[in-house]
Order: structure tokens, then C-alpha cells, then sequence
């Protein structure tokens, strides 16, 4: 079935429009699994519902604890969707073809990273003003909450796509891909809550925003060829 | 036929055979720097004003760090090279590079926060410097694990090679960002970074343990290169003729 | 250069910092004679299921020598 649809995607894109018609394929199959885009989201809200729970519900507390909460459980949500990355590609056949196929690797990754942004950072990025509200999160941090995880996130597909690729020949994979990539989410982190914080004290927030962004621009060329990298590797398993 | 003695070099054999005659000078050159550095160092270096004695430490947990950061390094430019040049040794190194950094990293740690106590009152502070050795300690699990995780040998060595470039592409950037964060959270009462030049009777015994730990860190890895040498070529006829030839003359594997 | 310590249960005190002192190095010392060690236990384990398997292979050989023995005179 999406071997199929693949095929004639990866066999138009031996010219320019090749590429808009994968991506076409790879956000309509993200998208006819309704689960796997709303489970994140699902585990994203209810972290956060139960963390009032455990530190009380006192909103100077929830106040400054909501960036970083809300920071980590977005890094969470977004390494728990990324375990299927690669895995239905990898078992159906799909990756191998693409591999062996006269298009760079590299475009395959970035395409399937840029859907898996998609359909789990940008939907986190736009429900996180909301959680915010429930965190008593203070009126300065939303914007720069907002905009933060709309490049962080997407930097975490990215880097979370090497970790993919390296474990997807592995059965269960889970708790191996969180703790390879984990530690190379910690710059994102750090300077996305970096600047909520700035936002919320009343500080610039533009500088850490643009160490992001370039966090952003660094995993967009890298992150695809290494994952491109470990994908052949996982094929050879 | 200038890259010859590359090419040999990817041989475990040759390996083998050669680094057996550098081990016992090593590991002379280790033990002794070592003792005297250690020595040096509880014994006759001066007591430092501010720290009193518990700066002692210093002189293990320093050359740790180094090393521990430096192993990271080793361990991703022989990944590298066993990448380029399909390289069976190289990986070897590779593979025997990251348990022997992780617990350099566990004995940073351990030693930063067993001196942490009499200095700042408490173990653990989430200090800029503990938190990247604690990030480092991370990485070398990930690559342990994932070397752990694939019944094919080729196929893990090549995935944790890869593994290790992509976290020595992040080193700086992870390094930098914790540096960046710490500034940001600094406690206004907790002085950590004294920026004092190390006076010579302190420096000396340091530099010889450094020196030490590093002849150490030479021996532990080319010991556990070749036992994984061995591992690895168990059904070739040399193996099997080193290893039984061993059994007869007890202790010559040291 | 002298020695810094009036005697031995000055030194191993080291004005209260002593035991923080000893037990850096203990831990450290011992952690990398494990590491040191390593090695040699596993190319004992190795040498050992060598010869294991070197036995296995004789005494399979014998048998079949000895089955040619018996069915050859039949």
C-alpha cells in the first residue's frame, strides 16, 4: 500500500516536483494516522494536568515552574512520537528503495523530519499558549513560549530523526532512542526556556530566538545527513 | 608505499603483536608517575589556603576530567576512521574507548562532588562544569547501549561510530549552552570559578598525574583493544595459537 | 618540599577533610583496577572456552575413530 504510493512519489522525483509529491505522500500518510498525531498531544496535556497535582496548585509555584515544565514535556511528547519515524518505511520496504534510489537520502529525512513537525511540533507549539494559561504562565512569556517551541520543536525532529535512524532496525527501540538523543536535545532546551524565562522577566528574549533559529538552521543541514547515514547502516542489519 | 604502515596498522594482528612490547613500558611509566604523584600530591604539596586539605583531590579528579573529555574525542576519531576506511581495528578502539570513558567520567563526577562537601556544603550543585560532565557521562551511556542493543557486531560498530560523531559535532554546542545557562542561574552567593593561577609546588605533582593518567588511559586501552581483538578473531589460527600458548606461561597477558 | 603532615594520624586526618580526601582516592584507584582487570579476566574467560571447545573437538574426533574402528572389521 504505501510502498505503492511511494514508489510512483520516489519515481517522479527524478526531476524538481518529485519532491513536493513525497512530501505530499508522507503528510497524507501521516495524517490518515490519527493515533500517532494525537497521542503526543494527548501525552502532552496530561503531564501537564497532573503536574499541579503533584507540586499543588499554588499559581505563584505553577507560575514559575510552567516554562520549563511545559519546555520539557513538549521535548518528551516530541521523543515518544519519534520512535515510528522511520519504522513502517523501514518494515514495508519503502526506506530500502529509497536508499537504493538516485535521489539523495538526505531529501527522504528532511521531508519525513519537516512531517513529523507537522504533525506533532507545530500542534504542540499552537497548544501550549493554552497549557500556559492553566499554568498561570504571566502574560509576557506567551509569544516567546510560542515561538520558541515552534523552532525548538522542530530542531528536536530533526536531531530525534538520527536517533531513529540509528535504532530502527532494533525491535523495541523505545527507551534506547530516548536516551541516545536526550542528550543532544539539551542546547534546545536549554535556550528555549532561556528565553521564555528573558520574555517572562522583562528581559530581551530576541538573542536566545536567534541561537534557535541557528540551532534550527545547523540540524536542518546536518541532522538529515546523518540520519540518511545511519539509515543505510540500519539496512545493512 | 607510504601508507603501508596505515594499512598494517588496521591489522589486528600486527596490532597485536606490536603494542605487546609497548605494555609493559606503559604501564612502568604509569605506576610510577602515579606513585609519585600521588604521593606528591597528599603529601608534600602545600596546603591551599582557601580549601585546606580537601583540595587534594584535585589532583585525581582534575587529570579525570581531562581524560574523560579527551576519551570522547578518541573514541569518535577511530569511529571515524573505521567509517572511512572500513578500518576492523579502528572500531575495536572504538568500542573499547567507551566503557573505559564512562567511568573516567563516573570517577569526575564522583570526585567533583565527594570535594564539592567540605568546599560548598553540599554534593551536588548544578554547576556548569558538573552538569556538562554529567551530559558527557550521557553520551558515552547512549553509545554503550546502542553498541549493546545490535546482535551484529559490523552493524553496531558503524552505529555507534556514527553515534559518537554526531555527539562530537554537539560537545561544543552542549558545553557552551550549559556554560550559558549556569551564568543565567548563578546564585549571587556561590563562588565557584576562581580564576587564581595554580602556584608551581601545587602545579608539579598536578602535571605528573596528569602525565600518569594519561600513560594509564594509553595501557587500559590498548589492553582492552586487544582483548576485544582477540574476541573478535577468536576462529583465526593465531587467536587460537595466542591464546593457548598464554595458558603456559601464566601472567604474560599483563 | 617537606612533608606537610606533623604524623600519620595527622595525615590521614588531613584536619577534618580526610575522609573526603581518602575516599576520592580509594574509589578511584579501586575504579580503575577494575578497569585494568577487565581485560585479563576476559581473556581467561576466552582461553577457557577455547579449550572447552578444543576438548568438545577431540573427543568428538575419538568417537568417530573409534566407531570406524569397530564397524571397519565388519
Amino acid at each position: 500500500m504505501s510502498s505503492v504510493e511511494h514508489a510512483s512519489a520516489v519515481g517522479g522525483a527524478r526531476s524538481g516536483p518529485g519532491l513536493a509529491a513525497l512530501l505530499k505522500v508522507e503528510l497524507l500518510l501521516a495524517l490518515r494516522k490519527r493515533a500517532d498525531i494525537a497521542n503526543p498531544l494527548l501525552f502532552f496535556v496530561t503531564v501537564l494536568a497532573l503536574l499541579p497535582l503533584g507540586v499543588g496548585p499554588e499559581p505563584e509555584l505553577l507560575a514559575r515552574l510552567a516554562p520549563g515544565m511545559i519546555w520539557v514535556m513538549a521535548l518528551l511528547a516530541t521523543l515518544l512520537s519519534q520512535e515510528s519515524l522511520f519504522r513502517s518505511d523501514f518494515e514495508d520496504g519503502t526506506l530500502e528503495q529509497q536508499a537504493l534510489a538516485p535521489q539523495p537520502l538526505y531529501f527522504a529525512v528532511l521531508i519525513k523530519a519537516a512531517v513529523h513537525w507537522l504533525v506533532t511540533g507545530l500542534p504542540l507549539a499552537l497548544l501550549s499558549p493554552m497549557l500556559g494559561l492553566m499554568l498561570n504562565l504571566p502574560a509576557a512569556g506567551y509569544l516567546c513560549l510560542l515561538v520558541s517551541l515552534l523552532l525548538g520543536t522542530a530542531s528536536m525532529s530533526l536531531i530525534g530523526a538520527v536517533g531513529a535512524a540509528l535504532t530502527v532496525a532494533l525491535r523495541r527501540p523505545g527507551l534506547l532512542l530516548a536516551l541516545i538523543v536526550m542528550p543532544l536535545y539539551v542546547p534546545v532546551l536549554i535556550f528555549g526556556t532561556g528565553a521564555v524565562q528573558a520574555a517572562i522577566d522583562g528581559y530581551v528574549f530576541a538573542p536566545q530566538l536567534a541561537i534557535l533559529a541557528a540551532l534550527l538552521a545547523a540540524a536542518a543541514a546536518l541532522a538529515p545527513l546523518a540520519a540518511a547515514g545511519a539509515i543505510r547502516i540500519s539496512l545493512d542489519n | 608505499m607510504a601508507w603501508q604502515w596505515f594499512h598494517r596498522l588496521g591489522s589486528p594482528r600486527w596490532f597485536y603483536q606490536k603494542t605487546g612490547a609497548w605494555l609493559p613500558w606503559l604501564a612502568l611509566a604509569s605506576v610510577v608517575l602515579l606513585t609519585i604523584g600521588t604521593v606528591w600530591g597528599l603529601g608534600f604539596a602545600p596546603q591551599d589556603a582557601k580549601q585546606g586539605h580537601s583540595y587534594r583531590i584535585i589532583y585525581i579528579h582534575v587529570p579525570a576530567s581531562f581524560l574523560a573529555l579527551a576519551g570522547y574525542y578518541i573514541m569518535a576519531i577511530s569511529g571515524a576512521i573505521g567509517l572511512i576506511w572500513k578500518m576492523k581495528l579502528s572500531f575495536a578502539v572504538m568500542r573499547a574507548a567507551a566503557p573505559i570513558g564512562a567511568v573516567l567520567t563516573v570517577i569526575a563526577l564522583f570526585t567533583g562532588a565527594v570535594w564539592g562537601k567540605p568546599t560548598w556544603g553540599t554534593y551536588w550543585v548544578w554547576d556548569a562544569r558538573i552538569t556538562s560532565m554529567l551530559i558527557l557521562l550521557f553520551l558515552y551511556i547512549g553509545v554503550i547501549a546502542l553498541a549493546r542493543a545490535f546482535s551484529r557486531e559490523q552493524v553496531a560498530d558503524k552505529a555507534c561510530a556514527l553515534l559518537a560523531l554526531v555527539g562530537t559535532v554537539n560537545i561544543p554546542i552542549i558545553y557552551k549552552s550549559v556554560d550559558w545557562w549556569f551564568t543565567l542561574h548563578q546564585p549571587a552567593t556561590i563562588k565557584l570559578t576562581q580564576s587564581s593561577s595554580i602556584d608551581p609546588s601545587m602545579f608539579y605533582p598536578l602535571l605528573t598525574m596528569i602525565i600518569g593518567f594519561y600513560c594509564l588511559y594509553a595501557w587500559t586501552l590498548i589492553t582492552h583493544t586487544r582483548v576485544l581483538v582477540l574476541q573478535r578473531e577468536w576462529r583465526t589460527q593465531w587467536v587460537q595459537q595466542e591464546l593457548l600458548a598464554g595458558e603456559s606461561q601464566a601472567g604474560e597477558g599483563k | 618540599m617537606q612533608f606537610q603532615f606533623a604524623g600519620f594520624a595527622d595525615f590521614m586526618a588531613m584536619e577534618g577533610h580526610g575522609i573526603y580526601v581518602w575516599i576520592s582516592y580509594g574509589v578511584t584507584f579501586a575504579l580503575l583496577a577494575s578497569l585494568a582487570a577487565f581485560p585479563l579476566l576476559r581473556r581467561r574467560q576466552l582461553q577457557r572456552e577455547l579449550q572447552r571447545q578444543q576438548r568438545i573437538q577431540q573427543r568428538r574426533r575419538q568417537a568417530e575413530n573409534g566407531r570406524k574402528a569397530t564397524t571397519e572389521p565388519a
